[in-house]
């Protein structure tokens, strides 16, 4: 063999062990929470690498309590309102950031991207105040309301930069027709940002079931508790001994639609993700 | 996540007198904007003014309406012989420290890491797609699981990760990461770094697709060596989404609150800032000294922010 074709063939080598090891690290930890989950109690405390027999008592004894149904009907509510929500709000924002241009727009954009780098504690007590006062502490209300705070200047920014994309002609035909700016908007421009729409419901959507903060703080009863903060109070007979494997497969539970979603929408969703950010 | 940049979409100067169609134009635009601001206002302006305030009073969770105006008394005060408040509390400069070394160090990390990352999936082989979908799962995973699984994987009697080491031979005893106080912050780190890594891959990945491919012909025709260029073009060429990435992740690691929450709950090795401006929002039910430190957070993020968007529009004019 040449010294050539030795190196290359080294190279080649070492560069399939370097993504192997990206997988691993990538994968593993949520592979390794599956075979957790498919372990009776008894052989957990045995670190095994992969699943011998699989035992779906913990999977059962999760779809047995009320609570966490209850948690995961309480997070999809949430979720698909906040994504509505915040969808609804921005494409008429973002017509009119990425259609018109008026005076005002820059700060209103910059306004929006300052919203966006709140630390959410920030308003913590603030916020606090205006749910008590609009009364709905320990409701879905308050998180649907609360969550506009992450995802709308999120669905704006994304939006206004796809809106912007659209060619102009388009809605010049339209205002000559005399169509109003209304159905200009749901008529001529709407249809065109199917992609972009879904791309950017997608991540508000993500980003409203995982949050935790506003979750734990606004609501109060079992009923009412989304799926992180009903995972993070899991416990078990004392604080040093939780039950991992029903942990795990609540975890699991709640993780593998997010996952597949991923997997299908992985364009879109790099595409959301990185929209207007890198194109300055 | 919000990732978005400075850029704006061009805005042209209207120097031209307003016709009535514009001008009807402008005022749809308003319109449209209205309930998007009436919202934003309710949720993010509103509040952030009323925790400044409460941050001057001695409100309490219970009824907030109560507090009455104490002036800076919970950032610092003097009762004749010793200092109180906030500013002299050790265990918020604490928090502090916590905080920054977890910024430093994880952004640190998580930088570097995207970064080769990145180049490695830049390169093209069968199977790239999948594989670049895959990586994506750190990132999907909510941050509350992410943290349960770990703290599994990171259990000292019973983990993964201890029985690994300990079967290498890197460790004699089982190593207890969450507990211990010189671990703990590492234990945070590992999580958060594992968790956001994809998201720094993908900007670099977009990043590298945009960088123009004739100087690397150049390069190699001239026969210059791979790093040099990796020195020389392609660093260059992608500091400002370097950049970008980087300040995204140092805004997001100076507010964190979950990871820490979960892995190591109130301990004082890892306490942050957040965790503690809630601890005494909430758990202590003392809105006026939280608000403080809340506003304390407010002030060092939006400065970061403001030198952000400052670097962000000088890059834009020295582009144009």
């Amino acid at each position: 063999m040449s010294l050539r074709l030795l190196k290359k063939t080294l190279l080649r080598l070492g560069f399939w062990c370097l993504i192997g090891v990206l997988l691993l690290y990538a994968v593993f930890p949520f592979y390794y929470a599956i075979v957790t989950s498919l372990k009776p109690s008894g052989a957990l405390f045995q670190v095994s690498y992969w699943v011998e027999s699989p035992d779906f008592s913990n999977y059962a004894a999760v779809l047995h309590q009320a609570s966490f149904l209850r948690a995961i009907g309480n997070s999809l509510v949430v979720a698909l309102c906040v994504v509505t929500l915040a969808l609804f709000l921005s494409v008429t924002a973002a017509y009119a950031l990425g259609r018109v241009k008026f005076r005002g727009r820059g700060t209103v954009l910059m306004m929006v991207l300052g919203v966006s780098m709140f630390p959410q504690v920030a308003v913590l007590s603030g916020l606090f105040e205006v749910i008590r006062a609009l009364g709905l502490y320990n409701t879905s209300w308050a998180l649907i309301l609360s969550y506009t705070i992450f995802t709308l200047p999120f669905t704006v920014w994304v939006l206004t930069t796809f809106m912007g994309q659209l060619p102009h002609e388009l809605e010049e035909a339209a205002i000559m027709d005399g169509a109003s700016p209304w159905v200009t908007l749901t008529r001529v421009l709407l249809p065109l940002l199917w992609p972009a729409l879904i791309t950017t419901g997608l991540l508000a959507f993500i980003a409203a079931w995982n949050e935790f903060l506003f979750a734990l703080t606004f609501t109060l009863t079992d009923t009412q508790r989304t799926v992180p903060v009903a995972i993070a109070l899991i416990s078990g007979g004392s604080p040093h001994e939780l039950p991992w494997g029903l942990l795990m497969a609540a975890s699991v539970l709640v993780t593998v639609p997010l996952v597949i979603l991923v997997l299908i929408f992985q364009r879109r969703i790099v595409s959301g993700l990185t929209a207007g950010a890198l194109k300055g | 996540m919000p990732v978005s940049t400075t850029h704006a979409p061009r805005e042209q100067l209207l120097l031209t007198r307003e016709t009535p169609v514009q001008r009807r134009q402008v005022r749809t635009a308003w319109l449209f904007l209205t309930p998007m601001l009436l919202c934003l206002a309710l949720v993010a302006v509103w509040p952030l003014l009323r925790t400044f305030w409460f941050s001057l009073t001695d409100a309490n969770l219970a009824d907030t309406s109560e507090g009455s105006f104490v002036g800076l008394s919970n950032y610092l005060f003097h009762n004749g012989s010793n200092w109180s408040g906030i500013l002299v509390d050790p265990q918020w400069w604490n928090a502090v420290r916590n905080t920054l070394h977890f910024t430093v160090v994880s952004v640190g990390l998580e930088v570097v890491l995207g970064l080769l990352v990145a180049l490695l999936l830049n390169i093209k082989f069968t199977g790239r797609a999948l594989v670049r979908a895959l990586i994506l799962i750190p990132w999907a995973i909510p941050t509350i699981v992410s943290a349960k699984i770990w703290s599994w994987m990171l259990n000292d009697q019973f983990g993964i990760i201890n029985h690994l080491m300990l079967s290498v031979g890197l460790i004699d005893a089982p190593l207890a990461w969450t507990a211990d106080a010189d671990l703990s912050m590492w234990a945070v780190i590992i999580v958060d770094v594992w968790k956001t890594v994809p998201f720094v891959t993908l900007l670099m990945l977009a990043a590298l697709q945009m960088l123009p491919s004739d100087c690397y012909d150049a390069a190699r025709v001239d026969g210059i060596h791979p790093l040099k260029v990796f020195w020389r073009v392609t660093l260059p060429l992608l500091m400002p989404a370097l950049l970008v990435a980087a300040i995204f992740r140092i805004l997001d690691s100076l507010r964190v609150f979950d990871v820490i929450y979960v892995l190591t709950s109130n301990s004082s090795s890892t306490m942050s800032m957040s965790v503690y401006a809630r601890q005494h929002l909430v758990e202590f039910q003392d809105v006026g000294y939280g608000s403080a430190a809340s506003t304390l957070l407010f002030l060092v993020v939006a400065v970061i922010a403001m030198l952000y968007l400052y670097l962000g529009r000088r890059q834009m004019e020295v582009r144009s």
